[in-house]
């Protein structure tokens, strides 16, 4: 039976130009002199280290979108749950270097008056238990939610009209200062992270050599996840639910597998996030954040995985750039472009590259026979 | 669980269900037996679809008994515990998963553990090789076992979709109308393969297409209004007067 082997071209390719990178940039930043045209300056390493962090999201979107057919609007919400746990663990690493200097309480709650720790911060000075939250509370969140949706059969629009809820809801949810994890505006201030200092360079190549890693490992997880008759089965799901049913398969248990594992693949991208922009506050739940990691998907290629790393990569690369040039017209820019792209590359970037390459082979063999080979086939 | 009160394979008894007031079933009793083939014929709004439906698990009826093997009560079951009792289900329109091999389609139906880890963690490589290639010469879709499932022809979908059935080893196989945009020839050779499968397997065909009803020369039920009008031979049912009413509007 022919299986997909994980490490087919597509999967090589990802995990060279990875491994490339996770090389190259601490060699152009750290070993070349400042003055060198190939010389990476020091704010690009952390900004290349948020769009691997947004390549990771948009891996976990494609995983069940692409995949399963589930369009979750509401997918920034497990990243920005993945950065608060990790950003607890670093405003517990500030001690008592905070402005009032309280050996315990961060500042924030020094200001609001608090006299002790809430309960759910215990635990979060130790970075083992941190990185376990990291997971556990997007993935218990997806698990809960889709256990919800997912019984009750909420499917295409209305399940990502109710995701979008969803992210509203805990946005507005960590704007009170009373939920105990800043309000506002949000963690930041951070010192150190298991001892290193966030601000130092090596910590920042650190941090991006990390990212990439993440990554890296995401793909793997998702290449083996749907290369695997699981993976069928989600595909099934997705081009004929009903049909998957009647053949005996629970429906419900795949749905909720692969939204919890997508659930913490998020986490661990938003986790890996924070301490490299230094912040994470409620904005990060925005509907708007969701709905733009779905645009990465779409731009790069849905249901392809590669498409998910480089359709971020591109929009984010694009966003950085638009927005030092032509500040005003980054959004129009963007709606266009998925527009552009839904009407005129339905298979995203990949799929347009791919057809390319295929076409160009096929004129290539077309001129080295001699005869056509259409014929000879007929 | 009780003893069997019924040692038919499938009991329906005085099952209704209504949508918005609309009777689709009306107090509808059928028994079919086990390795029996029973063609299920009627009218438009008969209530036929509805009846897979129940049996199916895909409706809940509001007021009836369906039991199968006469202990599994299949109001109170969903449609994969349904499945996994031995009942097989065709669609009207043919239903495959059209991004994936031939191969592939018949890989999933295969009679196999069906929860999420059970397939996470299992070899796809050597399981069940020899039992698609029996199904793909049944169907006779060997030479298509690469292809997607997508580029099929629409014969060769419903004979895709039947082997799916036949995979998933069940007892019970519920086809609706089969023979739907066939070609004559196609249609004789579904007929044929039809009786083969209710050699060791009860079959409920619905069909509108009397001459497939005829070849397949089994009992049928006339299904109108949600409730058994005519049960018999062919011959029999299309002598009834109330059948040659209902379909000819005299």
């Amino acid at each position: 039976m022919r299986t997909q082997s994980l490490f087919d071209r597509q999967t090589i390719i990802v995990l060279s130009l990875l491994a490339a990178s996770a090389i190259l940039v601490p060699a152009m930043n750290g070993l070349t002199s400042p003055e060198s045209a190939l010389h990476l300056s020091d704010h690009l390493v952390p900004l290349l280290g948020k769009y691997v962090c947004f390549a990771l999201l948009a891996l976990s979107v494609d995983l069940i979108w692409g995949f399963c057919g589930i369009l979750s609007l509401g997918h920034g919400a497990f990243f920005a749950l993945g950065g608060y746990a990790m950003g607890m663990y670093l405003m517990r690493q500030i001690g008592p270097r905070g402005a009032y200097a309280d050996p315990v309480l961060p500042d924030f709650m020094v200001f609001l008056n608090w006299k002790e720790l809430p309960w759910f911060w215990h635990g979060f000075d130790w970075f083992p238990f941190a990185a376990l939250m990291v997971l556990l509370v997007p993935g218990v969140l997806a698990f809960i939610f889709g256990w919800f949706a997912f019984r009750s059969r909420v499917t295409g629009v209305y399940f990502s009209i109710i995701t979008q809820a969803m992210t509203f809801a805990l946005m507005l949810a960590f704007f009170r200062n009373d939920m105990g994890l800043g309000g506002n505006n949000g963690l930041t201030d951070f010192k150190e992270i298991l001892g290193f200092s966030v601000q130092a360079k090596s910590t920042r190549i650190a941090l991006f050599v990390l990212s990439v890693l993440a990554l890296a490992g995401g793909y793997l997880l998702c290449r083996w996840v749907v290369g695997s008759k699981f993976g069928k089965v989600l595909v099934a799901v997705r081009d004929a639910e009903s049909r998957t049913r009647f053949l005996g398969y629970c429906v419900e248990h795949y749905k909720l597998a692969v939204f919890a594992l997508s659930a913490m693949l998020a986490g661990v991208a938003g986790a890996l996030y924070v301490p490299q922009v230094g912040i994470i506050n409620p904005s990060e739940f925005a509907p708007a954040n969701s709905i733009e990691v779905v645009i990465w998907v779409a731009v790069g290629g849905r249901g392809t995985l590669a498409g998910a790393i480089l359709g971020a990569l591109l929009v984010n690369a694009g966003k950085t750039w638009f927005t030092a040039v032509l500040p005003e017209f980054w959004l129009f820019a963007l709606g266009s472009l998925f527009v552009f792209v839904t009407l005129f590359m339905s298979r995203g970037v990949l799929g347009a590259v791919r057809d390319l390459w295929e076409h160009s082979n096929q004129k290539v063999r077309a001129r080295r026979s001699p005869q056509p080979i259409s014929h000879a086939a007929e | 669980m009780s003893a069997p009160i019924t040692p038919t394979l499938l009991y329906l008894d005085n099952v209704s269900v209504s949508f918005d007031g609309f009777r689709a079933l009306n107090a509808l009793s059928l028994a079919v037996d086990h390795a029996e083939m029973r063609a299920i014929i009627g009218p438009n709004g008969a209530g036929k679809t509805t009846m897979m439906d129940v049996i199916t698990g895909k409706t809940k009826p509001n007021e009836g008994t369906a039991l199968y093997e006469g202990t599994h009560d299949l109001t109170s079951l969903d449609e994969a515990a349904i499945a996994e009792l031995g009942i097989g289900r065709k669609f009207q329109t043919p239903t495959v998963f059209e991004m994936h091999t031939v191969e592939d389609n018949l890989l999933l139906a295969l009679k196999n553990k069906r929860g999420p880890l059970a397939t996470l963690f299992s070899g796809i490589a050597a399981q069940g090789r020899e039992r698609i290639d029996v199904l793909l010469e049944r169907v006779r879709l060997t030479a298509q076992r690469h292809r997607r499932a997508g580029e099929l022809s629409h014969g060769q979908k419903q004979w895709l979709e039947i082997g799916m059935l036949l995979a998933q080893e069940p007892k019970l196989l519920l086809i609706d109308e089969p023979a739907a945009g066939m070609t004559d020839y196609e249609t004789a050779d579904t007929a044929d393969l039809l009786r083969d499968i209710a050699r060791s397997k009860a079959v409920i065909v619905v069909e509108h297409d009397m001459t497939f009803v005829r070849e397949l020369g089994v009992k049928v039920t006339c299904l109108h209004e949600g409730s058994v009008l005519a049960e018999g031979s062919l011959d029999a049912v299309s002598a009834n007067e109330r059948v040659v009413e209902v379909y000819l509007g005299r």
